[in-house]
């Protein structure tokens, strides 16, 4: 990674951060319409310590509801991609599942196991987003050239050694791209259970409780700590692209 | 004399959607070992399905495929295949490209030895230097010959060529030819070559088999007289020319275009 790298990205926040004080001030908004970065920082101060614990929370919800999501979507990926009658019958009922509107199921799965509330947080950040995951190893599987598959055919390859050497590395571009929609997916779901569900933990609790407590500057604190998880979990996914994929990029 | 692939009498139908779909009727095929066939046709006549059966890919709805005498009922790892689209995987260099088939059929070479022997096949077709490179950093004809490397390199004794050539341009074909006998010199093989260019076929093979229109059968054969090592002076000459023109009208006849038994 070139120095390059690291100080745009970080001088464009930093120009974000004083458009947004400079948008505040000159339209001397008060702290419930709109914080400014500066109102910000006391937040952090008194609540650091929960920042802390509830962004751990939700984190590793997060991950592991994602990992979930990427071993259950491989392994449906799988099926539908090498099974034409099993992607017939399987695509319309995962196209319906997933143009439901998560917010309307986030209260369902709350009350189904309430009182679990990892469990049910976890539940979510997969269900949100194992639809991407699953779509593109499919569509990736189905679509390798029948030429591939013939040269180990006609050596006397397996069908798994097939899957091992050509199709899933074939298919890694497709899978990494479709987890960076995932990551963010997951991310949003466990989110949205943390702020529904009752005695809930994590940063959209601790949303929920500056909107019970009108604390107008800790609410913007949190989507701030929100917006830099959900970074730093995207640039995780844009690393492990790298090691695994990185022979997809020509742009080097 | 003792032929390492033997087609007799081979049927085959594709199931369709709308129906079987005759592919093959009456097909007829002899390699003698060492030998080098090319086999020319219409468009979809069912040169590719012919290969198929020869890998084992397909077993044929009737008649029989033999080789070295075996009926063929399976893929068989003695084998190279090489297509139109060369199919190098981008996530390996080119050496790994090139010993992808040791790494599943069984081999004595180690796994040095195996790697030498990938090293002087590219270097055979002009591709030294270019070991530790990817496939996107080569130029077509430079990934085809990469591609013969990957279809040689477990000593295979049948050698498929699915229009190898088909999609290059007509120079780099023709380097391409050349290097085609080179590598028939140095690595000998039994060889199966479709292709759509009548002149590469009376260049590289010494026999040409003409298919009739869908569903095939053998239609004409013709040998090529060997006079010793072909250059590319060889196709101006009168018998060069006889030879084509026989072959170009044994194709207007495949293709419905000319009534047989008039020559042209
Ligand atoms: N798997 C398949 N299922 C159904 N039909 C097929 C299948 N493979 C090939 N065909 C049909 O069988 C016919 C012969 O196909 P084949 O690929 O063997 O022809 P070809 O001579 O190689 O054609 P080309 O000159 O275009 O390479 C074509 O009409 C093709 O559409
Ligand atoms: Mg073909």
């Amino acid at each position: 990674m070139k120095a390059r790298q690291v100080y745009v990205p970080l001088i464009a926040v930093v120009v974000f951060l004083a458009l947004w004080e400079a948008l505040v001030w000159v339209m001397g908004w008060p702290n419930y319409k709109m914080a400014s970065p500066s109102d910000l920082v006391p937040a952090y101060e008194k609540y650091w310590s929960l920042f802390l614990v509830m962004g751990w929370q939700t984190l590793w919800r997060t991950v592991v509801g994602l990992l979930l999501a990427v071993v259950f979507g491989i392994m449906l990926g799988m099926v539908m991609g090498f099974s034409r009658t099993m992607r017939d019958a399987l695509y319309p009922l995962l196209v319906g599942f997933n143009a439901v509107p998560k917010a309307t199921v986030v209260p369902i799965v709350a009350l189904m196991f309430v009182g679990a509330h990892d469990f049910n947080t976890v539940l979510i950040a997969f269900i949100i987003s194992f639809f991407p995951i699953a779509v593109s190893v499919s569509i990736g599987l189905s679509t390798l050239e029948p030429e591939y598959r013939d040269i180990l055919r006609s050596l006397g390859a397996s069908q798994s050694t097939i899957f091992w050497k050509i199709a899933l590395p074939k298919t890694l571009p497709e899978f990494f791209g479709a987890l960076k929609v995932s990551v963010t997916l997951a991310f949003i779901g466990t989110n949205l259970m943390e702020i529904v569900s009752p005695h809930g933990r994590g940063l959209g609790a601790l949303f929920d409780s500056g909107k019970t407590n009108s604390d107008y500057p800790l609410m913007f604190a949190v989507l701030i700590a929100l917006a830099f998880l959900g970074i730093v979990l995207y640039y995780v996914v844009v690393a492990l692209e790298k090691v695994f994929a990185g022979w997809a990029d020509r742009s080097v | 004399m003792e032929n390492l692939i033997d087609i007799k009498a081979v049927r085959h139908s594709y199931r369709t959607a709308s129906g079987p779909l005759p592919v093959l009727d009456g097909l007829e095929l002899s390699v003698p070992e060492g030998g080098f066939v090319a086999v020319v046709g219409p468009s979809g006549c069912g040169k590719s399905t012919l290969t198929r059966l020869v890998a084992g890919l397909l077993i044929p709805d009737e008649g029989e495929v033999r080789v070295h005498g075996t009926r063929i009922t399976a893929p068989r790892s003695n084998v190279g295949m090489a297509f139109q689209n060369p199919v190098l995987l981008e996530w390996r260099t080119i050496l790994q490209n090139v010993l992808l088939p040791l790494e599943i059929v069984p081999t004595k070479l180690t796994k040095a030895q195996g790697e030498a022997r990938a090293r002087k096949l590219l270097a055979l077709v002009g591709l030294e230097g270019f070991e530790g490179k990817r496939p996107s950093e080569l130029s077509g004809g430079m990934k085809q010959r990469a591609s013969l490397c990957r279809a040689l390199i477990h000593s295979p004794e049948v050698l498929i060529l699915d229009e190898p050539f088909g999609a290059l341009d007509a120079f780099t074909r023709e380097d391409l030819w050349q290097i085609m006998h080179r590598v028939k010199a140095e690595e000998p093989f039994t060889g199966v070559l479709i292709t759509h260019d009548l002149r590469e076929s009376i260049f590289l093979a010494n026999q040409v088999v003409v298919l009739s229109g869908r569903p095939a059968k053998t239609q004409f054969v013709l040998d090529i007289p060997d006079t010793g090592p072909r250059t590319l002076d060889h196709l101006y000459t009168p018998e060069a020319a006889t030879m084509l023109n026989t072959l170009r009208h044994q194709i207007e006849v495949a293709q419905g275009r000319a009534p047989a038994g008039a020559a042209a």
